[in-house]
């Protein structure tokens, strides 16, 4: 394994008319060959305008990158001209999206679509190309790929869709692959197939997968590490077992615990109390404090850092001042 | 929780015309396709099913919001079929609609007072305008939804809280049944857990029914006393929460529940996960709907339309296994 993408400092922020908006402030991250990372968090977290941030497909988006370096291969994406971004949109990264029905363009062929990203970036033509086309569509588990070519995207069910959508995008072979809610559309048992199918693309071609979702079902189905993002931070990082066996951030324990469990028989859930605040009325010090049950004084005062410990790392007074003081400071519910 | 049968269903059918040329055959989307089942005062009965399964149907044929070809429905002893317009009006109050989208169910023009005002102004039109104040603050606040929003509008208001003032409406007619069309699926889970959790508690508050139309398992799981599972239009297996879940009988609830990804990355899923998908409801296969893709088919599945049976006091399943 080594390192694939690696995510330095990301600030990326939005135009409104209130002068720049930052939505993403200051990220760090990285994906490895072979290794699916799941990215976390609820609407508005920033987890989609990370991914558009990582393609630059942020122009149809009042979004803008402010600072930071996208670190591919070892190669700084954001210094990259946008016709040298364009050879590797598709090719070396690709993208799949969660509505396959209005990712897809309804009035060209499936065949078509394929083979126009088979030939701008594989150099093929023709018969090859097609060729090429048809035994994708086969490698992601569609019936008829023969006659599937010459149909619309309409004519397809949403589960044939993203499985087109899934085989278009690797079908240039990509090293990486962010999937933005790949299933959320889905229904659940579509949702298991096409995950099955992502997991062994992955195993066969060792490629690393950015998968972006708000079901924690999900990332411990098919996650290897895990970025939980909240108000545009990352606050907390891990492997998929210490996340789900021992959340250091209250807001992962409480995304965790507020999932109803089959056979957990509660009578009421827990829940986190309040809402995501807005990026124009962001607290002061930790953006997570006013629906925190563990806040302190410090809380409110100072945003704490990302600290790494063990290889794992959370944005939280609690398990920093826990460090310093050997356990003074009890984690208790 | 007592045993009376609030809402009872017998065998009905919806099925919408395709619309085709005048001379060709006509086809029909057997949206719901026979289906019977009863819930009991003061219980919440899960409804699950893939999309397209017929559920959200069985939903509005209950309120009247579409009519049912045949069948019965029989509400409080009463076949709501045999009703006029006029007469409906007085059930329409006693069953409530909760919609998925809080986004596209509010109107955007109307403030929150009015919204929930409306219902009262058509109902009761000789509430005197105090009176329906007092009434909306009063519910609003037991729907955590402080007064101080009363004249704000619907955009001004996150996915939470707009879900929040859309269980204020349904409330406020103090309805028995309460239909929830995957009422929390469009909410962030931290939400859907407050959500679910307000919903547990203002049925105990009112001694509510609710008819929850859901595709996501585990939050049928949680909230649910007994659940319906629903295949091409029929229900196939209907049963108490607890078998369903630990002792599911037919192969389509089994492969439903293994298909739910775990929040426990220590727990495999079993990959029985479904071949295929689900066939269109205007060309269903025929005899059992589920066998083009049932691991366990046999040839009577072919030809026979297997008949919901009881298997024991809490298990009913439409499978010829049984």
């Amino acid at each position: 394994m080594g390192s694939l993408l690696q995510v330095n400092n990301l600030k990326t922020g939005f135009h409104t008319e209130d002068g720049m908006q930052t939505v993403i402030t200051g990220i760090d991250f990285e994906v490895n060959h072979g290794e699916i990372v799941g990215l976390v968090g609820e609407s508005g977290s920033g987890k989609s305008v990370t991914s558009l941030s990582i393609m630059q497909l942020l122009h149809d988006t009042p979004g803008e990158i402010i600072d930071g370096e996208i670190i591919y291969k070892g190669e700084d994406l954001l210094k990259l001209s946008e016709k040298k971004m364009r050879q590797y949109r598709g090719n070396e990264l690709s993208m799949i999206f969660q509505e396959p029905m209005t990712s897809l363009n309804p009035v060209m062929k499936i065949g078509k679509q394929i083979i126009e990203t088979i030939s701008l970036h594989l150099n093929m033509s023709g018969q090859k190309a097609k060729q090429h086309a048809v035994s994708m569509l086969e490698s992601v588990g569609i019936p008829r790929a023969k006659d599937i070519m010459n149909e619309y995207p309409h004519q397809l069910s949403g589960g044939m869709r993203q499985r087109v959508m899934i085989a278009m995008q690797i079908s240039c072979n990509p090293s990486l692959l962010i999937a933005d809610e790949p299933t959320t559309a889905l229904d659940v048992t579509i949702q298991a197939q096409i995950l099955d199918l992502l997991k062994d693309i992955q195993e066969k071609t060792n490629m690393g997968i950015l998968m972006i979702t708000h079901d924690l079902g999900v990332v411990a189905e098919i996650c290897d590490r895990v970025i939980v993002m909240y108000a545009g931070r990352i606050v907390e990082q891990a492997t998929v077992k210490e996340i789900f066996n021992n959340p250091k951030h209250p807001y992962t324990k409480g995304l965790i615990d507020s999932i109803p469990k089959i056979g957990a028989g509660l009578d009421e859930l827990y829940s986190i109390p309040g809402a995501v605040p807005s990026p124009k009325n962001m607290p002061k010090g930790c953006k997570f404090a006013p629906r925190c049950e563990h806040v302190m004084d410090i809380c409110n005062l100072e945003e704490p850092a990302l600290a790494m410990e063990n290889g794992r790392s959370s944005r939280c007074w609690l398990t920093q001042e826990q460090s310093q003081q050997e356990g003074v400071v009890g984690h208790g519910q | 929780m007592g045993n009376n049968v609030l809402i009872d269903i017998k065998d009905v059918k919806k099925h919408f015309p395709l619309s085709k040329s005048w001379f060709e055959e006509k086809q029909y989307v057997k949206a719901v396709d026979g289906i019977s089942f009863s819930i009991n005062q003061g219980e919440t009965f899960g409804l699950v099913g893939e999309s397209g399964c017929g559920k959200s149907t069985t939903g509005r044929l209950i309120n009247g919001l579409i009519k049912s070809d045949t069948g019965e429905v029989i509400f409080n002893g009463k076949d709501l079929a045999s009703l006029s317009e006029k007469q409906w009006k007085a059930y329409r109050k006693k069953m409530q609609m909760i919609f998925q989208d809080p986004y596209a169910s509010l109107s955007p023009r109307m403030k929150v007072k009015d919204i929930l005002m409306e219902p009262l102004t058509i109902h009761f039109p000789r509430m005197s305008k105090q009176e329906k104040i007092e009434t909306v603050k009063n519910l609003l606040d037991k729907c955590g939804i402080s007064e101080f929003h009363l004249n704000k509008y619907p955009h001004e208001f996150s996915g939470g809280q707009r879900q929040r003032i859309s269980i204020a409406r349904a409330l406020i007619l103090q309805p028995e049944l309460i239909i929830a069309d995957e009422a929390v699926s469009a909410l962030d889970v931290s939400i859907q857990s407050q959500i679910l959790n307000l919903m547990k508690n203002l049925q105990k508050e009112f001694n509510l029914t609710y008819l929850f139309i859901s595709h996501d398992l585990s939050v049928v799981e949680h909230i649910s006393d007994r659940v319906g599972v629903m295949y091409l239009g029929n229900l196939i297996e209907v049963a108490s929460k607890q078998s369903i879940f630990k002792d599911p009988k037919h192969p389509y609830t089994k492969s439903l529940l293994a298909s739910i990804p775990q929040p426990d990355p220590s727990v495999k899923r079993e990959r029985i996960s479904l071949k295929g998908e689900i066939p269109s409801p205007s060309n269903p296969p025929t005899g059992c709907k589920f066998h083009t893709r049932c691991p366990l088919a046999m040839d009577v599945c072919k030809e026979k339309v297997p008949i919901m049976q009881k298997l024991n006091e809490n298990q009913q399943v439409a499978c010829h296994l049984y």
